[in-house]
């Protein structure tokens, strides 16, 4: 498909790819033809036949759109017959289309309006009268973000093919047939089909049929914007690039930039869900807590008491008696910023984040067996695996971007999925095999497929020997997984465990995916390393399409890890407790450093409550919502005689605050985030923050001034330059670079470094991949008696993380309000619960009340519940029993009890 | 089988049922019983025969009599006279009629048909494959399995110079050669069944009266281009067909004529029927393919073309029912013997249905080549109650208006052409001087316009367009400007519309306007001569 043809289009000879589509070959050399169903991510349909052109050799007049070159292809793209047919095509679709484009969101911004324009067709002069009165209009506004007008639709099944296609969704098609025909999502009302909202369509709609909601609080058109502004999204960690329109200081409309990673997609969060940045409750000045109630405060008392404060306590009980909690939400300039702030202000390591909770097994266990704790390869490799084994992540919800890519190589490119997962996940309905294991029994169903793999002769002997190690000892336990004691230990069918091993073992190219469901156990680490076992075992890393994946769940999460923010190690993973890395930052630091690694996320709770930390810094954190045992953490909180909170709302960790500083929004500074790729990603500044809250690195620099340590930062450049100094894997990635539009992977070691792909390609980054014999352990929590049902928690699609953002929108609370269970219709009928009926829900730390809804999606004894509602907070109940070595708590385990009310 | 001296079919279908042909059939049963008759003579049910308007249609062989209209109280003098005595009551007999089979002589009719496509129809009993086995149905089969590589099958068919009989006139042999050529391990047969064509149902009588033939023909197509897999996509309304193919596949199956291993030849196929769901596009082949993949029913771009790429991707036969109903014939008697029907370029026969102001409407199976005029003056009977003829619509809907001058036009693929016409589906409709042109164009239209799929811009919105303007003609509001308005947009649609349905809506518009000018001219000046367009 790369050879060169020549072909003339109207005479001028154009060089082409052979197979390229004939009309993208014309408009990208300048030949602009008509044409209104065409979009180049779409298989194109042929409707609109607007780009009709002429070929020699062929018969009649044929669509550019559905042609591929050939060498020396001669066509006519323009004479008078072929524009006379076009008029003709133009009027009829203008005679079908109702053009209010005075009252249009589209007016300035469409395919149609601009072609009527060229071709001179106003009213006065149109051939055919307008029918679209005549035949009936349907007008769908049950979707909370998007309205359909049949007397637009023009019928270029660009949204049809874009939700299929692009999202691979399939959610909309056409209804009835001729004149009559037009866009029905599911069985014909937007709000009851299974739309959720991303969007898609209307980016895809070529006019105003399918129209946004004024989500943003008000219309827009483009021509009303002050500019566009590309930036990085603020939710989850696909990284998604977006197009933020403003207008007047807002956001006002947000379209997907076509740009790596997501190229031109999201999900309803980050087209319809960023309205929280223009919030009047945003934080604005600084506050302090004078006689139990919060005071406005100017930022340079602010600063002088946090400031004393954190001075006194550091000399009365000494650096280690105060702990920061830096944030994945936070760019990673700031996270460097804190994490240097904490070890060379403060003068302590105690310095963590809620990578802690989700995924510090995953840094824990691929360090130990590949040298590397991210995600091995990269999203857009997944479309092209031949298998894709995804477990412990509901993609669909927690990733949505990905999922579609993981659709879409099921449906486009015929790969085999496999879900393991105990819930009935929205990714099952497109998987070969779905395996049901029972909760926390990972180590013993990976374990049973490597044994299978063995068995049969599955493995990759020639990896094993050239690039790994341990294997010998490996396999001896795995002998004892037979598929029939995994059945026992895990409940899949040991057909299914054999299936899937087959499936896997015989795959050229097979991807693993994970992410909580894997990480958040007491045997977090050990399920990370039977999967990279389980990579290793049939030589799977190390190329494009395979690996083992962690979806990392927050927009930088991986920053905030790979620029330090955890208790053990300084940015890009150099151990505290290495005096040669130890020497390298106190000379650029210019102050004695601690070699103590700090305490992690959990173990500060408790050393508060035990008297040991006596103060608390958090930026941008909410563990009174994301933490376990969040009685337990209340009383931390409580128990602490400094808590400095820097936030961009009041959230439910702030109540227990001394100090208050409004932080600024994504939306309101420069910076970079790394995306669960490893790609980092410019963050640009669109609006100025509110009032007077400041970009968080900005904060801490002039608190460190005001504790006596000079940070000269005058830009987000000046600590750019730093890390790039300071952290290996992040030395090539420039400030120059990124202003360039690179978006690069790390590691990428020296400015002419191209980034990396994919990671342990010809050999692992610790040398040589090392087997970790595994075996399993049950789950630190039962159910039994007195807690017979198993709780397990998660995200859901309309919602992020403690919901201070997602639930200040305008639209995703329409989608889900606050908080629910999902409970097996069995389950209930045996309770006595009717649908929707509250029920209180008890653990061994505290109860809940909350509304239960019946579900097939969990399996009979397990109940789910989304965590991100603080009136009835999943985390009040779950277990804060850790991980030995990661310290990461089980919040995929609990067993509780169901009452009726 | 048991020997019996004579059969009686009653001919079953939607039509003659609604007539009564369920009374008459009891009706027979009993008198014949009660005559104590019952080992001599079978009463079956068969398929339409082919005639239309008549009642309740009966033929009694040996003698391949036809009795027209007959009530269940004209059955005991049938059975008395004819079927006791051996005397045809001849007030209720068809009077010229049919039928003369190739190989089947007939007696006592001047009209002389040659059928190989509908030998067997309305001669056997289609849901009893020992009678289909019992004329030599499967001999072509067999043939073929034990004594013929696929690729002689595929020449002997090219050799013959079949055309596909569902209008385009592709050569079959080559479409077979192209999908036998084509990558790939699996391959499809498609037996297009949804006979949606206006006035047209030549393709029932076969699958209603003769379903073994089809199967036949598909199986020599499957053992020909190496499919394993076939389906016959019926047009849903066509109840008895179904149930009739249902039946014969079910029967094949028992005979280990479909399934693995055929006829211990190492061969296996297997048949399965889908239903329509009565979008008249789904005729169109990619349309039809799609709408088998559960999608809507919607043309694909050509090429890639189903051959090399059709159904789930893979190389695909899309087939008429009687071009498949033409192979068993070919294969068993060989191209040479076939290539003596018709003409040099279009060989063979021609099934069609003849409607409207003529005395004997429905099917026959003439020779490729035939005229048009011997067609309606002879088989047909010419125009009923001495009227005059006026036009006749030739290929079905998207057919064209031919009138008196244009009608000794040679009815095969290429001399259609000339004339600007096709053979279509041949639907032939016959209209007397009474007939309103002007009413008959403006049904067309809104057929169309109901029809189309609504895929393509030209199609969807012109055939609107046409229709307001018929309208408006045909109330006599209109100028004679609109007439040229519909020739530019038909000609447009012609030239820029999807598939084959919005590109023929040329034809009968082109034809009838430029045919009968006049008339069109004269309702714009409000002169109506038919009741319809006064109202």
């Amino acid at each position: 498909m790369n050879d060169w043809v020549t072909i003339y289009i109207d005479g001028k000879e154009i060089k082409a790819r052979k197979g390229d589509n004939l009309l993208k070959v014309a408009r990208e050399n300048g030949i602009d033809i008509p044409g209104l169903c065409f979009l180049e991510k779409i298989t194109p349909t042929g409707a609109c036949r607007l780009c009709v052109v002429k070929i020699e050799g062929r018969p009649g007049m044929i669509p550019s759109c559905l042609v591929a070159v050939e060498d020396g292809m001669k066509v006519i793209a323009f004479d008078e017959e072929l524009e006379e047919t076009r008029k003709i095509l133009l009027n009829m679709i203008l005679s079908e289309h109702n053009d209010d484009c005075i009252n249009c969101d589209k007016d300035g911004d469409c395919e149609l309006q601009d072609l009527a324009y060229k071709y001179g067709l106003g009213i006065e002069s149109r051939i055919f009268s307008p029918i679209w009165k005549d035949i009936p209009q349907v007008k769908d506004e049950s979707s909370p973000v998007l309205i359909y007008d049949s007397s637009k639709c023009i019928k270029c099944a660009r949204c049809v093919k874009a939700c299929y296609e692009i999202q691979a969704k399939g959610v909309l098609n056409f209804a009835q047939r001729g004149i009559n025909e037009y866009v029905v999502a599911g069985l014909g009302v937007w709000a009851d089909s299974e739309c959720d909202g991303c969007g898609e369509c209307v980016q895809a709609c070529p006019v105003g049929a399918i129209a946004e909601k004024p989500v943003y609080g008000m219309r827009i058109r483009k021509k009303d914007v002050d500019r566009r502004v590309v930036t990085t999204c603020p939710y989850c960690g696909v990284g998604c690039q977006l197009e933020l329109w403003i207008k007047d200081n807002k956001i006002v409309k947000v379209k997907g930039a076509d740009k790596i990673p997501n190229y031109g997609k999201t999900c309803v969060k980050g087209r319809f869900g960023l309205d929280f940045v223009n919030r009047e409750d945003r934080l604005k000045k600084p506050l302090i807590r004078k006689e139990g109630k919060f005071v406005e405060v100017e930022w340079d008392e602010a600063l002088n008491y946090v400031a004393k404060r954190l001075k006194e306590i550091k000399e009365k009980y000494g650096p280690d008696a105060i702990a920061g909690l830096a944030s994945a939400k936070c760019t990673n300039e700031e996270n460097f910023v804190f994490q240097k702030f904490m070890r060379a202000v403060i003068g302590t390591n105690n310095v963590d984040h809620c990578a802690r909770l989700c995924h510090a097994s995953t840094v824990a266990g691929l360090a130990r067996a590949f040298g590397s704790g991210a995600m091995t390869n990269s999203i857009e490799e997944l479309e092209y695996a031949d298998v894709i084994l995804v477990t412990g992540s509901n993609t669909t919800e927690t990733h949505p971007v990905i999922a579609t890519l993981i659709k879409r190589a099921v449906l486009f490119h015929r790969a085999k999925l496999i879900v393991v997962d105990p819930r009935k996940i929205d990714l099952v309905k497109y998987a070969t095999l779905w395996l049901q294991q029972k909760n926390g029994t990972d180590v013993a169903w990976i374990n049973g497929m490597m044994h299978v793999i063995i068995k049969e002769g599955l493995y990759d002997e020639g990896f094993i020997r050239e690039r790994t190690e341990g294997f010998n000892e490996f396999k001896k336990i795995i002998e004892q997984y037979t598929p029939e004691r995994v059945e026992e230990i895990t409940g899949i069918p040991k057909h299914k465990i054999i299936e899937a091993a087959r499936i896997y073992g015989r795959a050229q190219k097979a991807s693993i995916v994970y992410a909580m469901g894997i990480t958040q156990h007491t045997t977090g680490t050990d399920n990370v390393l039977s999967l990279a076992n389980l990579a290793m075992l049939t030589g799977n890393v190390g190329r494009e399409s395979t690996g083992v994946n962690p979806l990392r769940g927050q927009n930088n999460v991986q920053g905030a890890c790979d620029l330090g923010s955890l208790p053990n190690v300084y940015p890009g993973y150099q151990k505290v407790n290495d005096p040669q890395i130890e020497e390298k930052f106190e000379k650029a630091w210019g102050v004695k450093l601690s070699d103590k690694p700090g305490l992690t996320v959990v173990e500060m709770m408790y050393a508060a409550t035990e008297g040991k930390i006596k103060a608390f810094y958090f930026m941008g954190e909410n563990p009174m919502v994301s933490d376990p045992n969040i009685p337990h953490v209340k009383e931390a909180l409580e128990s602490v005689e400094f808590l400095v909170c820097q936030d961009i709302f009041m959230t439910e960790t702030t109540q227990f605050a001394d100090v208050i500083l409004p932080a600024a929004s994504f939306a309101e500074k420069y910076g970079t985030f790394t995306n669960t790729e490893r790609r980092i990603l410019w963050v640009e500044k669109a609006i100025d923050p509110p009032g007077e809250a400041k970009p968080d690195w900005i904060i801490i620099r002039d608190l460190a001034k005001k504790m006596g340590y000079e940070m000269k930062y005058t830009s987000i450049k000046d600590i750019i330059d730093e890390i790039n100094r300071l952290s290996p894997i992040y030395a090539g990635i420039t400030y120059e670079r990124i202003m360039r539009g690179e978006r690069l992977q790390w590691p990428c070691p020296d400015p002419s470094h191209p980034g990396t792909k994919y990671l342990h390609k010809d050999k692992f980054s610790r040398g040589l991949g090392k087997f970790h014999p595994v075996d399993y352990i049950p789950p630190a929590e039962w159910p039994e008696d007195e807690y017979p049902f198993l709780l397990s928690t998660g995200r859901i699609l309309y919602h992020f993380h403690t919901g201070s953002m997602t639930r200040r929108t305008n639209v995703l609370p329409k989608y889900v309000e606050g908080p629910y269970m999902e409970m097996h219709p069995e389950d209930m009928k045996r309770l006595g619960i009717e649908d929707g009926d509250e029920v209180k829900v008890t653990s061994r730390r505290g109860f809940i009340k909350i509304k239960a809804i019946a579900s097939d999606r969990v399996s009979l004894g397990s109940v789910f519940i989304p965590f991100h509602f603080a009136e009835a907070a999943a985390n009040v109940l779950t277990n804060d029993a850790l991980d030995p070595i990661a310290k990461i708590p089980e919040l995929k385990v609990a067993a509780c009890k169901i009452e009726k009310i | 089988m048991k020997l019996q001296r004579a059969h009686v079919l009653v001919s079953v279908d939607p039509e003659t049922v609604m007539a009564g042909a369920k009374e008459v059939e009891e009706r027979l049963i009993k008198e014949i019983e009660s005559r104590g008759l019952s080992d001599e003579i079978k009463v079956l049910e068969t398929g339409t025969l082919g005639i239309s308007g008549k009642g309740v249609v009966l033929v009694v062989y040996p003698e391949g009599i036809y009795y027209e209209n007959v009530k269940p109280d004209d059955v005991p003098k049938i059975v008395e006279e004819h079927l006791l005595k051996g005397r045809p009551v001849k007030e209720l007999m068809l009077p010229e009629l049919p039928v003369r089979a190739v190989k089947r002589e007939t007696v006592g009719l001047t009209r002389k048909q040659v059928r190989i496509v509908l030998e067997n129809a309305g001669v056997i009993d289609p849901e009893n494959i020992e009678e289909y086995i019992a004329v030599g149905g499967y001999e072509a089969l067999e043939k073929a399995l034990t004594s013929m590589k696929p690729e002689e099958v595929i020449e002997e068919v090219k050799k013959s110079g079949l055309r596909g009989r569902g209008g385009a006139g592709f050569p079959t042999g080559l479409k077979w050669e192209f999908t036998r050529k084509a990558e790939g391990d699996i391959k499809y047969v498609i037996c297009n069944a949804d006979e949606g064509e206006p006035g047209t149902f030549k393709d029932r009588l076969i699958l209603e009266g003769d379903p073994h033939k089809l199967l036949e023909g598909m199986m020599l197509c499957a053992y020909a281009i190496g499919a394993r897999k076939g389906y016959i996509y019926i047009r849903g309304e066509y109840a008895l067909s179904i149930k009739r193919m249902q039946k014969a596949i079910d029967d094949a199956y028992k005979y280990g004529l479909l399934g693995e291993d055929i006829l211990g030849t190492g061969f296996s196929f297997d048949i399965e029927i889908k239903k329509g769901a009565g979008a008249y596009v789904c005729g169109e082949e990619t349309a039809l393919i799609e709408s088998l993949e559960g999608k809507r029913g919607q043309p694909r771009f050509k090429p890639p073309y189903p051959v090399t790429h059709g159904l789930w991707q893979k190389p695909t036969v899309v087939n008429n029912v009687e071009t498949l109903a033409n192979v068993p014939s070919i294969i068993k008697n060989g191209a040479e013997w076939y290539k003596k029907f018709g003409t040099e370029k279009s060989t063979g026969t021609k099934v069609y249905t003849i409607l409207g102001h003529v005395k004997y409407p429905g099917l026959i199976e003439v020779e490729m080549g035939t005229p048009l005029r011997e067609i309606i003056f002879s088989y047909g009977g010419g125009i009923k109650n001495g009227k005059k003829f006026k036009a006749a619509l030739v290929g079905g809907a998207a057919g064209v208006f031919l009138p008196d001058r244009l009608l000794d036009v040679k009815m095969d693929f290429d001399n259609l052409k000339e004339y600007k016409a096709v053979l279509g589906s041949g639907a032939i409709l016959v209209m007397n001087e009474d007939a309103c042109m002007v009413d008959m164009l403006f049904s067309i239209i809104r057929f169309f316009y109901h029809e189309s799929c609504g895929k393509c811009t030209p199609c969807r919105i012109g055939t609107r367009e046409l229709l307001e303007l018929i309208k408006k003609v045909r109330k006599g509001e209109g100028e004679e400007s609109d007439l040229d308005k519909m020739i530019k947009i038909s000609e447009s649609m012609w030239k820029s519309s999807f598939c084959p349905l919005g590109q023929s809506l040329i034809m009968p518009v082109k034809s009838a306007i430029e045919n009968f000018r006049e008339e069109f001219v004269k309702h714009l000046d409000k002169e109506f001569h038919c009741e319809n367009c006064r109202r």
